[in-house]
């Protein structure tokens, strides 16, 4: 597992599994549409990620699909990363 | 743009996709006044049967009482049926601003306004009293009014999980270089029925130069010894900055909310909360028998008292029965079954053996979470619960359920 992969994890399971939920969050737990995050408390995951990577995700990125899992999270990350840099 | 085919089938698609997705949500006609027994048409066009109503926020069993009846017509006859304005042009009459000062003593705030509704004061409040310089930290289960109104807000957005205080303390501690940070909690929350840690909030706001927001709409008039509500019941009573609750539940039940605090925020929102300023006033009629409402409840305690008894009564039989049930002492007592169609089937046959209750599935509550919710009144006597209680046995043991824990339960949903 790369750094960005078990950073996101760690945030996710910090950040939003309750005490006493035994949920396995694995790279391709699907995180939205399962319920475990909401459109809600998604904002303070966006704002981690933008922090911890000095990235900005436009809103038109930072759709219910694009953070549905660790997976697709790190993919967007990176994608923006990129977009940074200017590559 | 006339509304023609390709428009409808728009809509006709979206309509036959909540449907598929078992989010379609219908209508039952009740023939009856609101009360511990209703006469309901469901399915439309069936005949009228009589069924306990097991599933009201008529907390109180004041939502029909002869003497808030009578004031209601006494409010109509005295001062009309209704403003044709709103407050700031020419709705106000003097019962308004006694029903706020009453509100304020009931609470133990400095201030009050009226707004439409609950939804409304909480659609309005962060907006008007908040900026991009301040930071909004809820729990994750509040009302969807609260979100409603955080999204309306300019100021920083932060979540911390359900009654979870270290989190809400680190989040605390994150945002200590906003101008304003403001904590935000519903009192009793209403799918779970349980109760927000006021003095553990309060104490923590104290610590870290926060605010406190409570929705007390689970709660105004019956929790807490006296029904002051929340704050009252976890000992911080008159430590809380704003409160919103709900003269539609317990308090009458007809409609109507408002927002109760420091008078600087209550100002705030009379200057600047849009669902005030913009929605007329609330009806005469409904202001009058809310001050008789506030009369009957700070009179004595015997319809609280009531309802407390009839709640743990009613968790005893479910218990005894052997259902699942959320922990906690409100009359919000939610059975378990976290599969949303057993859910659904649940109901059903619990309106066909005579009591009325609703399941709720996601993403009224999260996934796997399904339940039916049950909410006691003080309306309900002991024959209402034995009764009732029969119909949930036989209903528990034609699913096989009776007996069942979590654990079974959630294998049952697999299977």
């Amino acid at each position: 597992m790369d750094e960005i992969t078990q950073a996101v994890r760690e945030y996710i399971i910090r950040e939003y599994v309750q005490e006493g939920d035994e949920r396995e969050i694995a790279e391709t737990t699907p995180l939205i549409s399962s319920g475990l995050v909401d459109s809600f408390s998604m904002v303070s995951l966006l704002r981690f990620l933008e922090k911890k990577y000095a990235i900005h995700i436009p809103d038109s990125a930072a759709t219910p699909e694009a953070f549905d899992s660790v997976e697709r999270i790190v993919a967007l990350v990176r994608r923006f990363q990129k977009a940074e840099v200017g590559v | 743009m006339s509304f023609s085919n390709v428009v409808r089938q728009g809509y006709q698609s979206e309509i036959e996709g909540i449907k598929a997705a078992g989010l379609f949500k219908e209508e039952r006609y009740i023939h009856s006044p609101q009360s511990a027994e209703i006469e309901v048409e469901f399915p439309v066009g069936s005949a009228i049967r009589k069924c306990i109503n097991i599933c009201s926020n008529n907390y109180l069993g004041l939502s029909s009482h002869p003497e808030v009846i009578a004031a209601a017509h006494a409010g109509l006859e005295g001062r009309g049926y209704g403003m044709s304005s709103v407050r700031f042009i020419c709705g106000t009459q003097d019962m308004h601003r006694e029903l706020e000062k009453r509100l304020s003593d009931f609470l133990g705030t400095e201030d009050t306004l009226l707004f439409p509704s609950c939804m409304d004061a909480n659609a309005g409040f962060f907006e008007a009293c908040l900026n991009e310089q301040d930071v909004m930290i809820a729990d994750r289960l509040v009302h969807a009014s609260i979100v409603d109104g955080m999204r309306l807000c300019k100021a920083m957005q932060d979540t911390y999980k359900h009654s979870d205080m270290v989190h809400l303390e680190e989040k605390l501690q994150e945002h200590q270089d906003k101008r304003f940070r403001i904590v935000i909690t519903d009192g009793v929350f209403s799918m779970d029925g349980d109760t927000a840690k006021l003095a553990e909030i309060v104490a923590l706001a104290e610590k870290y130069n926060a605010m406190v927001f409570v929705d007390d709409s689970h709660a105004t008039g019956f929790i807490g010894k006296t029904g002051r509500g929340t704050h009252e019941h976890c000992g911080v009573f008159g430590k809380i900055d704003v409160i919103t609750t709900t003269l539609g539940k317990a308090l009458g039940g007809a409609s109507g909310g408002c927002v109760s605090g420091h008078r600087e925020l209550v100002e705030m929102c009379r200057q600047r909360a849009r669902p005030y300023l913009f929605s007329n006033a609330v009806a005469p009629v409904i202001v009058a028998g809310a001050l008789k409402v506030l009369d009957l409840i700070s009179t004595t305690t015997e319809r609280r008292d009531k309802l407390e008894w009839n709640a743990r009564y009613w968790r005893g039989l479910l218990k005894e029965a052997g259902f699942d049930l959320k922990e906690g002492d409100t009359p919000i007592v939610p059975v378990m079954l976290y599969d949303a169609k057993l859910a659904q089937d649940f109901a059903r046959d619990l309106f066909n053996e005579g009591v009325y209750a609703v399941g709720f599935f996601f993403p009224v509550v999260p996934k796997g979470q399904a339940r039916i919710r049950t909410q006691l009144s003080a309306a309900h006597e002991k024959h209402h619960l034995d009764f009732a209680i029969e119909a949930f046995r036989k209903v528990g043991q034609k699913h096989g359920i009776l007996g069942l824990g979590k654990k079974d339960l959630l294998a049952r949903c697999a299977a």
